[in-house]
C-alpha cells in the first residue's frame, strides 16, 4: 500500500514531464509544467522535505508557471509562425543525443550515490545549538551555508534587472506591466479586498514559523509577493514607476545589510558570514527581517514584468 | 470509542474522495465551460470539505484543526471567485485562457 502511494506520484511526474516536452501548444505545455510542480510538490511531502515541498509549490510552480504563462500569452501571436518552422533532421538528431546523453549521465550519478548516501545530517544538528535556531534547514540556509542564501538573494536581483533590461528607451524608468482595469465592483476587485489582509498574515506566518518549523523567507515573501499581484491586477492600485529612489533602496536593502553584517563577522568573528558566540539568533533574525521585504518586492516586481509605461512627469519635476 | 472515531473518518475521507471522483469526470466529460466549472466545485467544496471533516478527530490539538479549517475556508473563497472569473470570460466569449486548437 505504502508502495502504491509513492508509486503513483512517481508515475505521474513522468507522465506530466513526457507531456510538458511533447505539447505542441505552449499554453498547453505550461498547463503540465505547473501541474509537474504540484505533483513534485506531493512527492517532497512524501519524502519529509517539508521545506522543499513548500518552495517548490511556491516558487517552482507557483511563480514560475505565472511567469510562464505570461510569457505564453505573449508569444500567441508568433506560434503558428514558430510551429510552422521544423529543424532540420541533423538538429533534432542533435538535440536528441545531447538529451538523451543528461539523462544517461543524470540516471548514472544517482544510481552511482553509495547506499546509505553520505549525509552532513548528524554534524549539523550535533552543531545547531550555538545558532539558537530550532529547524535543521534553516540552521543550514542562515548558519552553516549563509553564503548560498546572501547569493540566492542576489540572483533574484539579477533575475529583476534581466527583466528591466527588456524594457524600450523611451519607456525605461517607467511603470511595470499594463495599467489593470478590472471591473471595481467585479469579483476580482472584491477577492483583491478580502484575500490580502489574510495572505499577507499566512505570509509573515509562514516566515516566522521557518526559525523552527517547515517554512522561511523565501515561501513567505512569494506568498505576500502574490497578495501584491493580486492587487495590481485587479486594479486597485498601480505598480510604482522603477526609476523610484526608495523602491531601489527596498529592493536592496535586504542583500544589503545581510552583506554588511558578513563583513561584521569578518571583524568580530574571524571569517565572512560568521556569527560571533551567542550572537547567532539575533543577527540571523536582522537578516531574515530585512531579506523578507526584499525578496517579496523583487518577487512581485519580476512577476509585475519589464517596465510598460512611462511615468508621466511628477510634478517636482515639471517645475522650473 | 476510537473505532467509532475511525469509521466516521473512512466515512467522510471516502465520501471526499467519491466528490473528488465525481468532480474529475464531470470535468472530463461534461460539454461546456459552465457545466464543466459546476462538476468542479463540488470537488473543491464539498470534496474537500469532507475530507478535512474525517481528518479533523485525528489532528493534535485545536490549533492544527482550526488551521485544517481555514484551508477549507480559503479554498471555498477562492474556488468561488476563480469559477466566477472563468465564467465570466467564458460568456464574453472570449476565451482568453484557452488557445484555439
Amino acid at each position: 500500500m505504502i508502495e502504491v502511494f509513492h508509486l503513483v506520484p512517481a508515475l505521474l511526474i513522468g507522465a506530466l514531464a513526457v507531456y510538458t516536452t511533447v505539447a505542441r501548444d505552449t499554453f498547453a505545455a505550461t498547463v503540465g509544467f505547473i501541474a509537474y510542480g504540484l505533483m513534485l510538490t506531493v512527492a517532497w511531502v512524501q519524502l519529509h522535505g517539508v521545506d522543499v515541498a513548500l518552495t517548490e509549490s511556491a516558487i517552482g510552480g507557483g511563480l514560475t508557471g505565472l511567469l510562464l504563462v505570461r510569457a505564453s500569452a505573449k508569444l500567441r501571436a508568433t506560434e503558428a509562425a514558430a510551429r510552422a518552422e521544423r529543424p532540420r533532421a541533423s538538429t533534432r538528431l542533435a538535440a536528441a543525443i545531447l538529451a538523451a546523453a543528461v539523462s544517461a549521465g543524470l540516471a548514472i550519478a544517482v544510481l552511482a550515490l553509495p547506499d546509505p548516501a553520505p549525509t552532513l545530517a548528524p554534524e549539523v544538528l550535533a552543531n545547531m545549538g550555538p545558532t539558537g535556531v530550532g529547524n535543521p534547514i534553516t540552521a543550514v540556509l542562515m548558519a552553516f551555508r549563509a553564503t548560498d542564501t546572501l547569493l540566492e538573494a542576489i540572483v533574484l536581483l539579477l533575475a529583476l534587472v534581466g527583466v528591466w533590461s527588456l524594457a524600450p528607451d523611451r519607456v525605461w524608468g517607467g511603470r511595470p506591466g499594463p495599467r489593470y482595469n478590472a471591473d471595481p465592483d467585479g469579483i476580482l476587485a472584491f477577492i483583491a479586498r478580502v484575500l490580502p489582509p489574510i495572505g499577507i498574515i499566512v505570509g509573515i506566518y509562514i516566515f516566522w514559523v521557518g526559525a523552527d518549523d517547515p517554512g522561511g523567507k523565501f515561501q513567505g515573501a512569494t506568498i505576500v509577493a502574490a497578495m501584491w499581484l493580486l492587487v495590481l491586477m485587479a486594479g486597485l492600485t498601480d505598480a510604482p514607476p522603477i526609476s523610484r529612489r526608495l523602491l531601489r533602496a527596498g529592493l536592496v536593502a535586504g542583500p544589503v545589510a545581510f552583506i554588511a553584517i558578513g563583513f561584521a563577522g569578518v571583524a568580530t568573528a574571524g571569517a565572512f558570514l560568521a556569527y560571533p558566540d551567542g550572537w547567532s539568533k539575533p543577527l540571523i533574525l536582522v537578516v531574515e527581517f530585512a531579506l523578507m521585504p526584499s525578496l517579496a518586492l523583487t518577487l512581485g516586481l519580476i512577476m509585475a514584468g519589464a517596465p510598460e509605461r512611462a511615468e508621466a512627469a511628477s510634478p517636482r519635476e515639471a517645475a522650473p | 470509542m476510537s473505532t467509532l472515531v475511525d469509521l466516521f473518518s473512512y466515512v467522510a475521507i471516502g465520501a471526499g474522495a467519491i466528490f473528488f471522483l465525481a468532480g474529475t469526470v464531470g470535468l472530463l466529460r461534461f460539454p461546456d465551460t459552465l457545466t464543466r466549472l459546476h462538476a468542479l466545485t463540488k470537488a473543491d467544496n464539498l470534496g474537500l470539505g469532507l475530507v478535512v471533516l474525517g481528518l479533523l478527530p485525528h489532528v493534535a490539538g485545536v490549533l492544527p484543526a482550526l488551521k485544517l479549517i481555514a484551508i477549507w475556508l480559503l479554498v471555498l473563497l477562492s474556488g468561488a471567485d476563480a469559477s466566477q472569473l472563468i465564467a465570466r470570460a467564458a460568456r464574453r466569449g472570449e476565451p482568453r485562457s484557452r488557445p484555439g486548437p
